[in-house]
């Protein structure tokens, strides 16, 4: 394959919105009443988000499960840095903040991350999981799922499949962490 | 951190600072979990090398280690090479040939800590847990940490740290570190227990307890170190309680908010009245479960992230 001079370099592309505002919603709101209908109903059901997007996910599924069943109902949040496999690679990093709202023995734990892709996040989080407690069963409910998984993890709740490249970027901006509209785009790649 | 050591609360600017202390506060919830274990550290050694008598900071910085799943080593003077002769040298080449990660240092001689960590005699971490008259950082830091927790933000708060100061690591790294963070610290003391060039500290001193009270957010009182003491700095250990100890009538002169503090071990009845110490206010207790958790941060940081990512010599 010949590659031209003028090819733009991966930064110059262009990003490819694939979710806009309404779509992450119409996505949220199915993702809410997809684990209602799995689960039953809301009891026995604790919602745990991955910092930093993934909490914020978990309180908008929060929010929508508690408008369908009528009571509130408390999100929380698990950091999973001290559990991950690369932290000999990096300089250490800062810690997010863990909160769970109830115990998690006997419950039914669905994790939230904004986007799965190696699995690797979600395999630190079930370790995580397992030193707070022992759940009855763990679901996972991720608003992107971009593929090239490198461990036997799959999602039970997905926002959208996402055929990527490696190549490429799966960003995804959120109005609470980013300060701008809900999107998700990919980012460089050969489009 | 910028540095692979923990030295000085010096060395320590306010993001540094603040870095420990919110990573300190996710950590301390680890004491509430059923498992109170983390698997971050597996693998690595810290050794905790004590060249002097410690309870509570050995301990704590072994419970810190064992937390986070390190390989701790204990290690004190007593009962080893040292009291054949051994120099600090040559028990840093052993440490090294054992593959210790992290050292945790205690030494009766200032410096020494720093000296381990630029001599090269071995490639590890070095965390200084008090050295001679010098510093204590991470007493410092779980100092900080416990002010936080009861006042919030330390900017404009205002700590008295009274006793003896002179033979004080604790006072001196506090005085550093509360500095940094933006505290206003009033040492008190007699003169004799001032150290010299205390007017160079980036700090008030006075020789008044009682003017010091009124205003104070946080009162930290000092151990007399007599094991350090080979003159007479005071005329009596009654006049010096009566003037500089923590008693009742003066801790009713505190703000209501005010919270009583003491590094620990406590000669209760000379600085502190047992009625004081064992009051609602007293948080000296909740120091020392603070103190696991700030140490838990300091090892993680230092520890945790890529190997000797910043060292000087590179890939070690």
């Amino acid at each position: 394959m010949v590659v031209s001079s003028d090819t733009p370099r991966p930064d110059d592309v262009p990003a490819r919105t694939v979710l806009d505002e309404q779509d992450i919603s119409r996505a949220l709101t199915r993702i809410t009443h997809e684990i209602l209908e799995r689960n039953r109903d809301a009891d026995g059901v604790l919602l745990l988000g991955i910092p930093t997007r993934g909490v914020h996910l978990a309180r908008r599924i929060a929010a929508r499960m508690s408008e369908v069943e009528g009571r509130t109902i408390t999100p929380g949040s698990l950091d999973v840095t001290m559990y991950r496999d690369d932290l000999r690679l990096r300089p250490a990093r800062a810690l997010e903040h863990t909160s769970i709202p109830e115990d998690v023995d006997g419950k039914t734990v669905v994790l939230i991350d904004d986007v799965l892709f190696s699995g690797r996040t979600i395999r630190a989080a079930l370790d995580a999981l397992g030193d707070l407690g022992r759940p009855r069963a763990v679901q996972l409910a991720v608003l992107v799922d971009r593929g090239h998984r490198e461990l036997p993890i799959r999602a039970d709740f997905v926002g959208k499949n996402l055929p990527t490249s490696l190549a490429e970027k799966v960003k995804v901006r959120l109005t609470e962490t980013d300060g701008e509209a809900d999107s998700v785009t990919i980012v460089g790649g050969a489009s | 951190m910028k540095s692979s050591h923990l030295l000085s609360a010096a060395d320590l600017d306010r993001d540094d600072a603040l870095r420990i202390l919110d990573t300190a506060e996710e950590l301390l919830s680890v004491a509430q979990r059923p498992i109170k274990k983390l698997p971050t550290l597996r693998g690595r050694t810290v050794v905790n090398l004590f060249f002097e008598d410690s309870t509570r900071t050995r301990i704590s910085f072994e419970a810190a280690a064992k937390r986070l799943s390190a390989d701790v080593i204990n290690f004190s003077a007593k009962g080893s090479s040292v009291s054949k002769g051994e120099s600090l040298k040559d028990t840093a080449l052993t440490l090294q040939a054992m593959g210790a990660d992290a050292v945790v240092i205690r030494h009766p001689a200032s410096g020494a800590p720093h000296r381990l960590a630029t001599s090269r005699w071995m490639s590890g971490a070095v965390v200084n847990a008090g050295d001679g008259m010098h510093e204590h950082p991470t007493q410092a830091l779980l100092d900080a940490f416990t002010m936080c927790r009861h006042l919030g933000d330390l900017e404009g708060k205002s700590i008295t740290i009274v006793g003896d100061v002179l033979h004080s690591r604790v006072a001196r790294s506090n005085a550093l570190l509360l500095h940094t963070l933006g505290a206003d610290v009033t040492l008190v003391a007699p003169p004799t227990l001032l150290p010299v060039g205390v007017e160079t500290w980036p700090v008030a001193h006075s020789y008044d307890l009682d003017a010091n009270l009124e205003k104070a957010d946080a009162v930290m009182m000092l151990r007399v170190q007599r094991e350090r003491m080979n003159a007479s700095y005071f005329p009596s250990a009654r006049e010096y309680s009566r003037r500089f100890g923590l008693d009742t009538a003066r801790m009713n002169r505190m703000p209501e908010h005010a919270i009583v503090m003491h590094p620990g071990p406590m000669n209760r009845g000379m600085e502190i009245t047992a009625d004081v110490a064992d009051s609602p206010r007293s948080v000296i207790v909740e120091q020392v479960t603070n103190g696991v958790a700030v140490r838990m941060a300091v090892l993680y940081l230092l520890l945790g992230g890529a190997a000797d990512a910043d060292s000087p010599e590179g890939n070690a």
